[in-house]
């Protein structure tokens, strides 16, 4: 398989510290990776820079053969690359078909002019977004609450809107961070599914995850970062059973503890 | 027709519509697209004198001037808005007065704007040779308004809509979905621009004298307190705003209500305003038309 996306030497400091580390990453095409690792690894940093919201100090970034260094988020975005935010950002005074639409924005062409004027373009585009985003929400089992305020569902559910408006516009990759923080077994075996379902429609995924368990079963490879740096990368059994990684978390602990966190 | 109308209430409402026209320009840009602008009053003066210049001192036809003006307007607000945009949302207010005091302070000393003396003689605009009268100006003005409510209405419905309330409620989310959120901000303040551009176009035509005193930070403050009073990103809240805000003052004057000395109106006015705000901002934060749970479309369920 093809090599999707290419990263060499990421680096990126805050002040004295080092957040990412001479990380360097392949992901293939159709890949399920995770990426773990103790609190403050570094890991939703990473995602940060892949998705252009921080600029790598150092390091290179190639996406589908295009260099992506650099890029503005939005511009990354319309490369093909969607996110989830481990603190859940979603529109919530607006319902969840209005956030989930939001997703198909880079899809729509109808400017301002065939707006003002209603042109035919412009209604068809408007009904061909409602039908997608109406679509992946009976997929997901969401349709009895597409009218609600998004900011009114319960967690789990605020989770899979903000993954459904990272998924109605079949981006190439998307990076989900911490997806199944806070949502029952049950919630979590669905959640598996659904990484499953997004593998199948062509989808890469990059998955940010603490459920050990979920990420082993769910993964074809595994990476761990510790203090930014990549300590591990391969199979998911062969990864969680290496002594450096067992050290990275049961170290991280102690830390936590020392600091009353 | 003309002689059965008290021309004074005829003037009343012809600037009530322009004011209105002010107020929906600065509700896209600080109520649909969240960007807080000091300003406003610049765009409007940008706009009179522009029409003003064409049609006094270049000459030209002032349907013409008019239309020139609004595309001064428009592109004018986007290259000033630009590097205000760029900076933090914190600073805006800021640098948005900043941007409001050097445009009347430009209007006040430039040779092209007339300096203190302003611009006399802005014609009339005439229609197959006939000069409009005041009755006709004020149905071209309120056509103008109806459309500028239409144009709007389906601004806020369209991917410009969309792209502004992603910016307003989350900048990164709406980077994240692959809006270029600067375009899309500095296409809100030029579209608001614009129609403070076409606001004061009419109002030059329709006084016939401009000058800078008119386009000052007090007309831009009080343009937000009416916008945000009346209800930040709806039609109807700044349609109540401006009203009520504008017509209050008249109120006292038609009526000739002694209560309060005339000359301190203004002043007096700006108390009101200030204080309204901060009630609203304690008890509906959201204006008086301001809605809790927000649809951007109706949805369509089958
Ligand atoms: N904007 C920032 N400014 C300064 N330091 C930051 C910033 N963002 C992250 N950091 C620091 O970088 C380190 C890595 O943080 P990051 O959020 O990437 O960790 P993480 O692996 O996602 O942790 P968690 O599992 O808790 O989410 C932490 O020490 C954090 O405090
Ligand atoms: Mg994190």
């Amino acid at each position: 398989m093809d090599a999707l996306l290419e990263m060499k030497g990421i680096t990126k400091r805050f002040g004295g510290l080092t957040a990412v580390d001479q990380v360097d990453l392949i992901v293939k095409k159709g890949e399920i990776l995770g990426l773990i690792g103790p609190n403050g690894a570094g890991k939703t940093t990473f995602f940060n820079i892949l998705t252009g919201i921080y600029r790598p100090d150092q390091g290179n970034i190639q996406f589908n053969g295009t260099d992506i260094t650099g890029f503005k988020p939005y511009q990354i975005a319309n490369q093909g690359i969607f996110r989830t935010f481990q603190n859940i950002r979603l529109l919530k005074d607006y319902s969840v078909l209005d956030n989930i639409k939001l997703g198909l924005f880079r899809q729509t062409k109808a400017g301002a002019w065939s707006s003002i004027f209603g042109l035919r373009r412009s209604r068809e585009e408007e009904k061909k977004v409602a039908e997608e985003s109406w679509a992946l929400l009976e997929r997901l089992g969401l349709t009895d609450l597409a009218n609600e305020a998004a900011g009114n569902l319960s967690y789990g559910n605020q989770r899979r809107v903000e993954i459904a408006r990272a998924l109605v516009s079949h981006p190439e990759m998307i990076l989900l961070d911490e997806p199944a923080a806070g949502m029952n077994s049950e919630e979590v075996e669905s959640l598996s599914a659904l990484v499953r379902q997004i593998r199948q429609q062509g989808t890469t995924v990059i998955l940010i995850e603490h459920n050990v368990g979920m990420v082993v079963e769910l993964c074809d490879r595994l990476v761990v970062l510790d203090h930014g740096v990549k300590i591990a990368d391969g199979d998911p059994n062969q990864v969680v059973a290496n002594p450096a990684v067992i050290e990275a978390y049961i170290g991280g602990q102690e830390v936590t503890e020392v600091v009353g966190d | 027709m003309e002689g059965w109308i008290n021309p004074y209430y005829l003037d009343i409402i012809v600037f009530l519509f322009i004011n209105i026209i002010l107020g929906l320009g600065l509700n896209l840009i600080t109520g649909y697209a969240g960007q807080v602008s000091l300003g406003h009053a610049a765009f409007y003066g940008i706009g009179a004198y522009s029409t003003a210049i064409f049609s006094v001192k270049i000459g030209l036809n002032p349907w013409l001037s008019i239309l020139l003006a609004v595309i001064i307007t428009f592109l004018l607000s986007a290259i000033l808005g630009l590097p205000s945009l760029r900076v933090r949302e914190d600073f805006l207010a800021i640098t948005t007065l900043g941007l409001g005091l050097i445009a009347q302070s430009f209007f006040k000393n430039a040779k092209i704007t007339g300096g203190a003396y302003g611009i006399d003689g802005i014609p009339m605009p005439s229609i197959f040779g006939h000069e409009l009268t005041d009755v006709e100006y004020l149905l071209l003005v309120f056509i103008v308004l109806l459309v500028l409510i239409y144009v709007l209405h389906r601004l806020s419905r369209s991917k410009l809509g969309q792209a502004w309330t992603a910016i307003q409620e989350d900048e990164v989310v709406a980077q994240s979905m692959g809006i270029n959120t600067l375009y899309y901000k500095v296409l809100a303040f030029a579209i608001g621009g614009a129609f403070a551009g076409v606001a004061g176009a009419l109002f030059a035509h329709k006084v016939s004298f401009i000058s800078s005193d008119t386009f000052g930070f007090t007309l831009s403050a009080t343009l937000l307190s009416m916008v945000v009073i009346g209800g930040l990103g709806t039609i109807r809240g700044t349609l109540f705003g401006v009203s009520v805000l504008y017509l209050l003052p008249e109120v006292f004057r038609i009526f000739d209500i002694k209560i309060i000395d005339p000359n301190y109106i203004d002043t007096y006015k700006m108390i009101l305003y200030g204080l309204l705000m901060v009630i609203m901002m304690r008890y509906r934060p959201k204006g008086v038309f301001g809605r809790k749970i927000r649809h951007q479309k109706r949805a369509v369920k089958d």
